[in-house]
C-alpha cells in the first residue's frame, strides 16, 4: 500500500520555512522522516508543530524552502497526494452534530470507497476503535478518548500509507494515552508511518524518532536514547535540607541551568562543561547547606527537552 | 462518478445536519412565513376613515347621493370640498387628503353611458393601504347605475406617486424573491464558513474530494429549501390574500430555479471571504439591503436614479422581480422574458466561477 519505495524516506523537508507577517513560525526546518516509523515532534507551545505538520500535508504554503511527501512535491502536486495521507487536526474536526456511524460512513464516502469497502473497513474500525456501542452517538457527546479514537478511525479509513497526528491526545487520561499508542504500532506493524506531535515526554519515548522543535527552529534531532546520552548537560539531584534555601542559592549560580522540583529532591540541570556537577554544585552552595546529599542521576528526555528548548530561564522562576 | 458519490455524500450529511439544527430548520419554514404575514396583513388591513376630499362639479342629486354612498361605507370621511381637480391634486400633495373624489360637470351624461366612468378618485399611490381601498370603493355598486358585464367602472382611479400601483396582490410575488434571496444567501453563506469556524473544512481538504464536489454538494440541499419556500408563499399568499397565478406556475419554478441559483452562487462568494458565521451574516447585509431599495421592491425602478438603475442590475433580485410579477401578475411566458433569465444565468456563472477559483484547498 506504500507508494514510496521502502528504503526511500517518507518525507523530505529542505529549509522548510514560513512566516506569519512579522512572525516566522517555522524557520528553516531539515527532516528525514524514515518510511514505517513513528516520528515524533515535541515542541512547546508556539513552537510550530502545526505550522509543520500544515505545510508536509499540503494545507499551508510554506514561505520557502522545499517538501516531498510520498515522492509528492507539495504543495504543488498535493492533490496527488491526498489519496495517501490521513491527518488528525489538533481540533476536533469531525462533524458533532453526527453520529458516530454517519461520521465514518461520511468519511469513507468521502475517500472514494465503495459501498463493499465501506463495509468491511467501517466494521473493522468499530471493532479495533470499541466503537461498535457508541454508533448512534453523537459525535458532540462523545468523551475525550471516543473522540480521539474516531478521529483515528475516520483518518485510517481509507488505509493511508502516512498518518499525521497533530497533539491526538491531548485530552486523554494516560491509560487511554497507552491503549492509543499500541494502535498507533500495530498501524506500523502494516508499513505505515506515522508522524506524531505531542508535548507529552512519555509519549515522546515511544518515538522511533523524535524532532524537537523550539520557536520553529530544530533544536535536538535523533532517536530519544540517542538524544538522552548525547545530552549537553549533567543532572544532579539533591536532597535532604531546606530545598526552598538551597534552591535560592543555587538560582543564578554559575553553570546552573535550570531548576525543577520532584517532590522532595530539586532536580538541577548543569552545564555540560563543568567537569565535576556534583563539586561544583556544592561549590555553589557555599557553605551553609553541607548536609544536603548531591547525586549525579540519569539524565531523562525532559531533561534533553529543557535543554534544548532552552527553557532553563524560565524553569527556574 | 467518485466525484458525484462524494457530492452526493456531502449532499446527505448536509441535508441530515439541517434536520438537526432547530434553528435553521425553524428559519427555513420561519422567515416566509413571519414576512408573507407582516407584509400581506400590512397591507390588506382593514381600512377607515381615511380622509376624503370631494370636488363636485355637477352638484346634481344623483352625485349628492354617490357622495353619500361613499360616506356611508364609513371607509372615508369628507372632511373638505374643493373646486376642482387642480385642487385635489393640491390637497392631496401636502397630505391634507389622502383620497379625492372629482365629479366632473358631465356626470349625469356619464352615469348613462357604460363605456365610461361617471367620476375619478384620485389617491396617494405611495400609501399601497389606500390603493386597494380605491379599487374597493371604484367599483362600489351604485343604485343609479345598475351593475352590466363589461362596462367601466363606477368611478376611474387615477393614482400620484405610485405609477406601478402595488397592492397585497402585487408585494406578495416580489416578496418571493426578497425572501429567497435573504435565505439563500445567508444559508450557502453560513454553511461553509460554519464548517470553516468548527474546523471540519480541514479535515476536509486533505481528502481528495474536489472543490466543485464540496461547493455543489452543500448548496444542493439548499436549491430543494429554496423551492419549498417558494411554495409555502405561494401557497399563502394564494390562500390568505387572493394573489392570482395568472401565468404558468412551470414558468414559475422555472424562474425561481434560476434565482436560486444566483443567489446561493453569491452565497458561496461571501463564503470564500468569511471566517467567521458572524462576518458572513453581516456580508449577507451588505448584499440583501440594496436588494430591497433598489432592485424594485421598495420603490418603483423607474423613478430612481440613473446610477441607482445601473447598480441595481447586479443584483439578481432586480431581474427575478421582472421575472416573478411578469409571470404571477401578467401571465407573461418565460419566452418573452429571455432577457432577465440570461442575466440571471450570466451572475450564476460569474460568482461560481470567481467562488471556485477563490477556493483553495488550503487554509492560507
Ligand atoms: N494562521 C496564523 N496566523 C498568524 N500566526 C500564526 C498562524 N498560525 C500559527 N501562527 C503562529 O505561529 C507560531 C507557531 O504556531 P503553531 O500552531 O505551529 O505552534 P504549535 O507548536 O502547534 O503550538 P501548540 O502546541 O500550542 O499547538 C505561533 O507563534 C503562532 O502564533
Ligand atoms: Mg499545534
Amino acid at each position: 500500500m506504500t507508494e514510496s519505495t521502502p528504503a526511500g524516506p517518507a518525507i523530505v523537508a529542505e529549509h522548510l520555512t514560513r512566516r506569519f507577517g512579522q512572525v516566522t513560525a517555522v524557520a528553516n526546518v531539515n527532516l528525514q522522516i524514515p518510511t514505517a516509523q513513528i516520528y515524533g515532534f515535541l515542541g512547546p507551545n508556539g513552537s510550530g508543530k502545526s505550522t509543520t505538520i500544515r505545510m508536509l500535508c499540503g494545507l499551508l504554503k510554506p514561505s520557502d524552502g522545499r517538501v516531498h511527501v510520498l515522492g509528492h512535491e507539495v504543495p504543488r502536486d498535493a492533490e496527488a497526494l491526498r489519496m495517501h495521507i490521513g491527518y488528525m487536526s489538533q481540533q476536533f474536526s469531525l462533524y458533532k452534530d453526527l453520529s458516530v456511524a454517519e461520521n465514518l460512513e461520511f468519511m469513507a464516502k468521502i475517500q472514494g470507497l465503495d459501498r463493499r469497502a465501506r463495509r468491511t473497513r467501517i466494521d473493522e474500525c468499530l471493532t479495533r476503535y470499541d466503537l461498535g456501542r457508541l454508533l448512534t452517538q453523537r459525535a458532540g457527546s462523545l468523551s475525550g478518548g471516543e473522540r480521539q479514537r474516531l478521529a483515528l478511525a475516520c483518518a485510517i479509513l481509507h488505509r493511508p500509507a502516512l498518518l499525521l497526528l497533530d497533539e491526538p491526545t491531548s485530552a486523554v487520561d494516560p491509560q487511554t494515552r497507552r491503549d492509543f499508542w499500541e494502535s498507533l504500532f500495530e498501524l506500523i506493524d502494516q508499513g505505515t508511518t506515522i508522524l506524531v506531535s505531542t508535548h507529552y515526554m512519555d509519549e515522546a519515548e515511544r518515538c522511533h524518532r523524535l524532532c524537537i522543535l523550539d520557536h520553529g527552529r530544530v533544536v535536538g534531532e535523533g532517536e530519544p536514547q540517542q538524544l538522552i546520552d548525547d545530552i549537553d548537560a549533567h543532572v544532579v539531584e539533591i536532597s535532604n535540607g531546606d530545598l526552598r534555601r538551597v534552591r535560592r542559592a543555587l538560582e543564578g549560580s554559575a553553570g546552573v541551568r535550570s531548576i525543577a522540583q520532584l517532590g522532595s529532591r530539586l532536580h538541577v540541570l548543569m552545564d555540560h562543561r563543568t567537569t565535576d556537577p556534583v563539586a561544583s554544585a556544592r561549590e555553589a552552595l557555599g557553605g551553609e547547606h553541607e548536609h544536603v546529599a548531591i547525586n549525579v542521576v540519569r539524565a531523562g528526555l525532559e531533561d534533553v527537552f529543557v535543554a534544548a528548548t532552552g527553557a532553563a530561564t524560565e524553569a527556574a522562576d | 462518478m467518485r466525484g458525484i458519490k462524494r457530492m452526493l455524500a456531502v449532499a446527505g450529511k448536509e441535508v441530515r445536519q439541517l434536520a438537526r439544527d432547530r434553528l435553521t430548520g425553524g428559519m427555513v419554514v420561519g422567515i416566509p412565513l413571519i414576512m408573507i404575514l407582516l407584509f400581506g396583513y400590512a397591507i390588506n388591513m382593514d381600512v377607515r376613515h381615511l380622509r376624503l376630499g370631494i370636488a363636485d362639479q355637477a352638484d346634481t342629486q344623483r352625485s349628492r347621493m354617490l357622495v353619500a354612498d361613499i360616506q356611508a361605507t364609513q371607509i372615508v370621511d369628507a372632511i373638505t370640498m374643493a373646486r376642482d381637480g387642480a385642487e385635489l391634486e393640491e390637497l392631496l400633495r401636502r397630505g391634507d387628503i389622502v383620497v379625492g373624489l372629482l365629479l366632473p360637470a358631465d356626470f349625469e351624461r356619464r352615469l348613462t353611458d357604460p363605456t365610461r366612468n361617471a367620476g375619478q378618485l384620485m389617491i396617494d399611490g405611495a400609501d399601497p393601504i389606500v390603493q386597494g381601498v380605491a379599487q374597493a370603493l371604484a367599483n362600489m355598486p351604485f343604485a343609479a347605475r345598475p351593475p352590466q358585464p363589461a362596462a367601466a367602472s363606477l368611478l376611474a382611479v387615477r393614482t400620484f406617486y405610485n405609477p406601478e400601483g402595488r397592492s397585497a396582490v402585487q408585494v406578495v410575488p416580489g416578496l418571493i424573491g426578497l425572501i429567497l434571496s435573504f435565505t439563500m444567501v445567508l444559508f450557502t453563506a453560513v454553511a461553509i464558513v460554519r464548517e470553516r469556524e468548527r474546523g471540519n473544512l480541514e479535515m476536509l481538504i486533505t481528502t481528495p474530494i474536489r472543490t466543485i464536489e464540496l461547493m455543489a454538494g452543500k448548496v444542493m440541499p439548499y436549491i430543494l429549501i429554496g423551492l419549498l419556500q417558494v411554495t409555502l408563499i405561494l401557497v399563502v399568499g394564494i390562500w390568505l390574500f387572493d394573489v392570482p397565478l395568472v401565468g404558468s406556475i412551470l414558468d414559475l419554478y422555472i424562474a425561481a430555479s434560476a434565482f436560486i441559483a444566483a443567489t446561493l452562487s453569491i452565497g458561496l462568494l461571501i463564503s470564500t471571504f468569511a471566517q467567521t458565521q458572524f462576518q458572513a451574516m453581516q456580508m449577507t447585509f451588505f448584499v440583501i439591503m440594496p436588494s430591497i431599495l433598489l432592485s424594485g421592491f421598495v420603490f418603483p425602478f423607474d423613478g430612481m436614479p440613473v446610477a441607482a438603475q445601473i447598480a441595481a442590475q447586479i443584483l439578481p433580485l432586480t431581474h427575478f422581480l421582472l421575472l416573478v410579477r411578469g409571470i404571477v401578475l401578467k401571465g407573461a411566458e418565460l419566452g418573452e422574458l429571455l432577457a432577465p433569465m440570461r442575466n440571471l444565468g450570466i451572475m450564476f456563472a460569474i460568482a461560481m466561477t470567481i467562488s471556485i477559483l477563490r477556493f483553495r484547498k488550503r487554509l492560507d
